[in-house]
């Protein structure tokens, strides 16, 4: 353990997997659940812009060789393509890395796909901050930048679980969809729970009588930890889990924030334009304002490094999460 | 034997003009009643699309979505007006909808817009667009085994877009044969002529070195540009074929062949009656 400890640690080590040594696992789990789709449905499709073997979309690939098509590293004609792929009544999963789907293609998601409401699912790996490699691989912004596309719907998936029920439900949807992805060893955690995914519904993974922790993606694992420490030291606290950003299910999330529970949002995405402000606004717009803790990304490009370290430093680790819950309920 | 081509040419010659004069007369007609448009552009395609609805396309004009028709994409989303007039020449539209041309509700936006128009089969506009979305359906329609073929109209300015590129190296590399890409080269961009814009010449060579087979032709010839395309569809079947078309803004109207070349053509009120004249002349003779 010593060894281990004194090991240090570095960004290339951490770049695989944001699962931790003693977690349970399921490896590539979206590139499975591609292969199980597309056993059943002959018109799924995949295709990727060199980012195959990063997207777990290199699983589908090398099962179904005749329905993978290599786009090159062009996420323009990658989604173009995708899109001419679902006029023809194709579903095609396009996929790279969250940072080129966003920034570097938007024009090509947004008209190419999310005017005329195809059936394009874009798999979208190293969401929010999850890897290392600094601001040009770290999609600190995405879901700020999808949000206001018309008929686009995102998904932020916690564990493997979430991935392997989200895939079929993404297909069915009729338009556009963003997933943010996990990829590689990823952890397994949502088997724990009284739980399935159900496209834009929110779900109590745990109820708590002081503080509800509202959370989507890789922060709910991160907020049922936190929940887990928080009931050594006698503090209840509930956890929503949103799977789906958008549409948001503001009913369910309305009916858990009323009341006097302390009310925590934790995301895995900039404060700006995220979860957190999702909420806030949703719940002012719909006449219940409530004060929320937000916990996520500072605005600011974030630093390079190994990951556990900057999940500390920008507060999304269990400890920072605890630490934080704390100083809210404390305030 | 020599004599029946020379016949079938003449026919098809002459079923193509035809429909280039009517496609003009209702890009005029369109225009006028909204006062604006890209009357220019519009006037300089109408041959190459009377080519495409009157000699290539297999379409259902009573059924725009069957799924087996050719594919023309209006990348150039803006010429919209002269696919109306080619889709009201060919029967997709009926004519008497096209004067509705940019009036609130219409169907026929001043952008093409594939989710209002019949025969509309891509939203263009947002220029570089068109020939990404074609390798996808060349893509998608091979894997699906039909010999479907996919058109794309784009123009020179849109050879200024870095997608483009992108979609003409994925359309060589995945040897999309099912797809030809027209390039209508009117030398005229939004800020000027496109050699003062952007330098694109030599454009026939830039596709030749993205792995193209390309032909350039006067898109103003109507014999050339059926012989054009009949040299594209014996190209190689693995090789996606690129025809670049030399046209004139304000093709068939002499005075707006002559006055000075503008992205937004000035037609002053009276000028309509004009232009109508000289187009009937032009092709009385």
């Amino acid at each position: 353990m010593s060894d281990a400890k004194a090991k240090r640690a570095t960004t290339s080590a951490m770049i695989a997997s944001i699962a931790d040594a003693d977690q349970r696992r399921s490896a590539a789990p979206f590139g499975h659940a591609l292969v199980a789709l597309a056993e059943e449905r002959s018109e799924v499709v995949g295709l990727s812009a060199d980012l195959s073997k990063y997207t777990d979309m290199h699983v589908f690939a090398e099962a179904h060789p005749e329905r993978f098509f290599q786009m090159g590293m062009a996420e323009q004609a990658l989604f173009g393509a995708a899109a001419g792929m679902a006029e023809v009544g194709l579903v095609p999963f396009a996929s790279t890395y969250s940072v080129f789907a966003t920034r570097r293609a938007y024009d090509f998601l947004c008209l190419d796909s999310a005017e005329p409401g195809l059936n394009v699912n874009v798999v979208a790996a190293l969401p929010g901050l999850t890897t290392g490699y600094g601001p040009s691989h770290q999609a600190t912004e995405d879901v700020a930048i999808l949000r206001g596309m018309p008929n686009l719907t995102i998904v932020d998936p916690c564990d493997a679980i979430d991935i392997a029920q989200a895939v079929p439900a993404l297909a069915d949807v009729p338009g556009p969809t963003y997933m943010r992805l996990l990829r590689g060893n990823v952890p397994v955690v949502l088997d724990e729970y009284d739980y399935r995914f159900a496209l834009g519904a929110a779900a109590e993974l745990r109820s708590g009588r002081d503080v509800i922790l509202i959370s989507s993606g890789l922060m709910t694992m991160r907020a049922l930890e936190a929940a887990q420490r928080l009931a050594e030291d006698r503090v209840d606290a509930g956890v929503l889990h949103v799977a789906t950003l958008k549409p948001l299910d503001l009913d369910t999330i309305g009916r858990l924030a009323r009341g006097d529970r302390l009310v925590v949002t934790l995301e895995n995405h900039t404060v700006i334009g995220g979860l957190g402000e999702s909420i806030a606004a949703g719940l002012a717009f719909a006449g219940e304002p409530r004060n929320i803790v937000p916990i996520a990304l500072p605005d600011e490009f974030l630093a390079a490094g190994a990951l556990p370290t900057l999940h500390d430093r920008y507060g999304l680790s269990t400890d920072r999460v605890v630490e934080r819950v704390k100083q809210a309920l404390a305030a | 034997m020599a004599d029946v081509t020379t016949h079938v040419d003449e026919v098809r010659t002459r079923r193509v003009t035809n429909a280039a004069l009517g496609i003009r007369r209702s890009i005029l007609q369109m225009a006028e009643v909204q006062g604006q448009g890209y009357v220019g552009q519009g006037l300089a395609v109408a041959d190459v699309l009377a080519v495409l609805y009157f000699d290539r396309l297999r379409y259902r004009a009573e059924d725009p979505e069957w799924e087996d028709r050719d594919r023309l994409l209006l990348s150039i989303g803006h010429y919209a007006l002269a696919l109306y007039a080619a889709l009201g020449e060919a029967g997709v539209l009926d004519k008497s909808e096209l004067p509705t041309y940019g009036a609130d509700d219409s169907r026929l936006p001043m952008s093409g817009m594939s989710t209002y128009t019949p025969g509309m089969e891509i939203s263009g506009g947002s220029l570089g667009h068109g020939l990404g979305i074609g390798v996808g359906m060349a893509l998608g329609l091979r894997h699906q085994g039909r010999n479907a073929h996919v058109y794309d109209y784009l123009s020179d300015g849109e050879l200024d877009e870095g997608a483009t590129w992108e979609a003409a190296m994925a359309a060589a590399h995945h040897r999309l044969g099912g797809l030809t890409a027209i390039v209508d080269v009117n030398a005229l961009q939004a800020d000027g002529p496109t050699a003062n814009v952007l330098k694109t010449e030599s454009v026939t060579e830039k596709w030749r070195a993205f792995g193209w087979a390309a032909h350039r032709v006067d898109g103003n010839d109507v014999p050339a540009l059926l012989a054009a395309f009949d040299a594209a569809q014996r190209e190689d079947e693995h090789t996606p074929r690129a025809i670049v078309c030399d046209t004139l803004v304000g093709r068939g109207i002499e005075l707006l062949e002559n006055r000075e070349k503008a992205h937004f053509m000035r037609i002053d009120d009276d000028e309509w009656a004009t232009c109508r004249t000289q187009l009937e002349e032009r092709y009385a003779r």
